[in-house]
């Protein structure tokens, strides 16, 4: 039972956030482009995957993403984890801490994003934002109760390059990631996008449907090996089609089915996402410490 | 005894976001009028940073009434609250009807949208398409008093 006078602060904090501005979200879940929130801006997401699973159970794992652009150079993130998987149990899996730092001030052909996230997750956990080192589909065939015994403490490094062209957004991501345990090597793996709305121009009126407002393209991900064992044998791959739908009230709907590519991997992720953004949140903070209108 | 742990490391980051989002908010609390001044002064310097080649660009919406409203729009949508709903300025954006914005090449001012002034929290606004850019400036261009470029007084709705 919540309190009445929670969920009258919370509608209050809702309806001080009421002046939004339009997302112009790109679709990718995994990989990122050079674009950060915007100063003052808090982005609320949540996204769902759900993945088959072969000699073991299907499953849906979820995770609800707090962004905020902290300036126009700086967006820090917040990630809360969870999954259920089919006839076995739902777990809280972890969560993530990230920020992502434009390293040029102006526009370039290539722009660099320098990204670093910590995270702290247990083996349970089937979000598979990223797919790295020789991460394959039979590691999440045990059952939770197995799987969540494993927690892992991991610092993730990611140089975001991303270009923009006539509409067009292509988005390579290296990563690199070091789980904390001495023993343990360095893991890598790529995400690569490309995306364009499917209208260049904008109407004159607002609407929900028209093509200036929804954007489609492709991404593709997978691990590389880790410092031990580099290479692609025993890697997962995944190629998958996206599509964002930016609404004028603020919403942006993400769709997403990934299939993969070899038989290591999990024959379909298919992923949904919905993301509000609130403009001016960090006004409504600077109110709340007493900051002038 | 792990998740004490967790839950305490849950709660160390979940103050450090709290703080990150206070020192933010309060860093602008900070912030008087004369320091309004130097942030949009910087801004208007940002007009003079853009290149000979970009200032002379064309605009291909020039006099578009069309393009001027679609500008309108997603100005609306982007660029109000920082700059105000009428393009008037407020403390977190220049206003826009200033005679250095006024007075400046439409290539100009799609280079600054383009590139932003990062540094002075205006963020890069080539995630809109380049016919979205230039729109925009088809609409801050009608802002003027009497638009030599659409031949409308005021700004084009």
């Amino acid at each position: 039972m919540v309190p009445p006078l929670i969920t009258t602060l919370i509608c209050a904090l809702f309806f001080l956030l009421s002046s939004f501005v339009l997302a112009q979200e790109s679709p990718y879940i995994v990989t990122y482009n050079h674009y950060l929130e915007e100063p003052g801006s808090l982005e609320v997401e949540y996204f769902s995957t759900f993945g088959t699973q072969r000699a073991g159970k299907d499953f849906h794992a979820f995770w609800m993403e707090f962004e905020y652009g902290a300036t126009a150079w700086w967006t820090t993130e917040f990630y809360v984890d969870g999954q259920t998987t089919f006839n076995d149990s739902t777990i809280f899996t972890g969560f993530r801490f990230e920020n992502r730092l434009r390293l040029l001030q102006r526009e370039h052909t290539v722009n660099p994003i320098f990204y670093i996230e910590y995270e702290q997750i247990s083996a349970a956990d089937k979000i598979l934002k990223e797919v790295e080192g020789h991460d394959v589909e039979s590691d999440y065939a045990e059952s939770n109760a197995v799987l969540r015994c494993e927690r892992d403490h991991e610092l993730e490094f990611k140089l975001l390059l991303s270009s923009t062209f006539k509409g067009w957004n292509v988005a390579v991501n290296p990563i690199t990631t070091k789980n904390l345990s001495p023993s343990e090597p360095w893991e890598f793996a790529y995400a690569i996008g490309a995306s364009r709305p499917l209208a260049l121009k904008a109407l004159p009126n607002r609407c929900n449907f028209c093509l200036e407002n929804f954007v489609a393209g492709v991404e593709m991900y997978g691990g590389l090996g880790d410092t031990q064992s580099a290479g692609l044998h025993d890697t997962s791959h995944y190629l998958a089609p996206v599509a964002a739908w930016n609404l004028p009230s603020d919403w942006t709907l993400r769709l997403s089915s990934g299939f993969g590519l070899n038989g290591n991997s999990h024959r379909l992720l298919l992923r949904w996402g919905v993301s509000r953004e609130f403009s001016g949140f960090g006004e409504v903070v600077r109110r709340l410490f007493g900051g002038r209108p | 005894m792990t998740s004490l742990r967790d839950s305490f490391s849950i709660g160390v980051l979940f103050a450090i976001g709290v703080w990150s989002v206070a020192f933010v908010g309060a860093r602008s609390a900070a912030q008087n009028d004369d320091a309004l001044h130097k942030k949009n002064s910087s801004t208007y310097l940002a007009l003079k940073d853009a290149p000979q080649k970009a200032r002379e660009k064309r605009n291909p919406f020039q006099g578009d009434l069309e393009a001027a409203a679609a500008g309108g729009k997603l100005f609306d949508q982007h660029g109000a609250r920082c700059h105000g709903k009428k393009a008037g300025g407020t403390r977190y954006g220049a206003s826009l009807l200033n005679e250095e914005v006024q007075r400046a090449t439409p290539g100009t001012l799609f280079w600054v949208l383009t590139n932003g002034v990062v540094r002075r929290g205006m963020p890069v606004w080539s995630k809109l398409s380049e016919p979205e850019r230039w729109q925009v400036v088809t609409f801050l261009q009608s802002l003027g008093p009497q638009s030599p470029k659409t031949g409308t007084p005021g700004p084009v709705r």
